[in-house]
């Protein structure tokens, strides 16, 4: 039976100095060796409701690999796991709010009821003042199966755009993708 | 692949929400727009796994980062780390950060006019063993003041990041210690309507924990989300 106690553990904000905890694991490479040739960078910065960067935010990243396999126990897919690639990554942002990751374009992995989802990333953003993570994800502009993604179908027309890197610089491998945390282009984020 | 099993929604209350005025920081970074409900998908019930090579066994005790003893309170942080469900949450990583007895961190941004201690770092991190049990040696932190409001001191408390076995699981949360005078003054402690699940963030003195001679046990145990549907298999 279940205990009714055992309410989960409320969230507490990370604050200004988690810097001290949490980066002796600071990953801003996912790439696995000898796929470089198939990293792209994605990069952007974080603004808060003023459009100041927030310079002590944390960004954690949980991608599938590029055939659409999550190294976890519990996707039982049978694709092939990559040497070297954990799909996760953390990064600090920097004095001008910026972040900035190396990693490969994942594969599509299961969605609900059948469905295959669009490439994605999951992404979850920490700093002070944000009494909990805020969850959203990192999709791709030159995937056609956006269209039938469940969950970016779900998603206001208007308000897609902000879940999506795009090519912004003229290095072909290069994306960009901000956090906006208030006002007219403020990214989707969900309750997760 | 069926559709996975997703992890259970916070009851109203038990959590914090995003925008908590008395929390200052919190005005300009939470968002304003509704969030967008997300079905739990495979994305969501996987998550990052660490394990032994992540952590060295001397990482659990930061009274033994330097070469010498860091000055302050000498406390043991022990607990339990389960979910909803009361299973126990094994092979978990834990990561922790605190002030030092002073109320210091070590941090270039910490302008707090209190001494740094050069034995003492405030990081530490550990696996949670089969049973979910995880066990820190540490120094207990100071109260700092902090800018929120007029005269506002925070707490003292440490600071928890875990990850469960899921990215649905992930939790960053704060120790506090019980009797302090604080706690009921500080926003951030106070976010969480929900008088149960607050107290939740209290750890309690315990003498089980206490070793002679050596340092006072503080009991501390969290607990995760819960699968939405209790597995058969597990139902024994």
């Amino acid at each position: 039976m279940n205990d009714p106690d055992l309410l989960t553990t409320p969230s507490q904000t990370v604050g200004p100095f988690f810097h001290i905890g949490l980066d002796s694991i600071a990953i801003n490479d996912l790439v696995p060796g000898g796929a470089t040739d198939k990293a792209i960078v994605i990069a952007g910065r974080v603004l808060d409701g003023d459009g100041q960067p927030v310079i002590d935010a944390l960004v954690e990243i949980w991608q599938a690999n590029e055939r659409g396999k999550y190294r976890h126990p519990e996707d039982t897919q049978e694709k092939p796991l990559q040497v070297n690639f954990r799909g996760y990554g953390r990064i600090a942002t920097d004095a001008n709010g910026a972040f900035r990751f190396r990693t490969i374009k994942p594969g599509r992995v299961p969605g609900p009821n059948g469905t295959q989802q669009a490439p994605h990333l999951a992404i979850n953003v920490f700093m002070r003042g944000l009494l909990k993570h805020l969850v959203t994800r990192i999709y791709f502009s030159d995937e056609t199966s956006n269209r039938d993604d469940n969950l970016l179908n779900q998603v206001m027309a208007s308000r897609r755009h902000t879940l999506i890197a795009k090519k912004t610089s003229a290095r072909d491998n290069e994306l960009e993708w901000n956090i906006i945390l208030q006002g007219e282009n403020e990214t989707v984020f969900f309750d997760c | 692949m069926t559709d996975p099993i997703g992890y259970k929604r916070a009851k109203p209350g038990t959590q914090p929400d995003y925008l908590y005025p008395d929390y200052a920081s919190s005005r300009k970074r939470a968002p304003t727009q509704a969030l967008v409900m997300l079905r739990h998908t495979l994305t969501e019930v996987t998550g990052p796994i660490f394990g032994e090579g992540d952590v060295a066994e001397s990482d659990h005790d930061l009274t033994h980062q330097h070469d010498g003893d860091p000055v302050g309170e000498r406390i043991i942080v022990t607990g339990r780390v389960q979910d909803e469900n009361n299973r126990p949450v094994p092979n978990t990583l834990i990561e922790l950060w605190q002030a030092n007895a002073a109320g210091r961190y070590r941090h270039a941004r910490d302008m707090h006019d209190a001494p740094l201690d050069a034995n003492f770092t405030g990081f530490g991190r550990a696996l949670t063993n089969a049973d979910g049990q995880y066990r820190f040696v540490t120094i207990k932190p100071g109260a700092y003041p902090w800018r929120n409001h007029h005269n506002a001191w925070r707490p003292a408390h440490i600071h928890f990041s875990l990850f469960g076995p899921a990215f649905a699981t992930r939790l960053v949360t704060q120790m506090y210690f019980p009797g302090d005078p604080l706690l009921p003054f500080d926003p951030i402690f106070n976010s969480t309507a929900d008088t149960r699940a607050r107290n939740r963030l209290i750890s309690s003195f315990d003498w089980e924990t206490t070793t002679p001679e050596h340092a006072l046990g503080y009991r501390f145990d969290m607990v995760l989300r819960g699968r939405e549907v209790t597995p058969m298999e597990d139902s024994k």
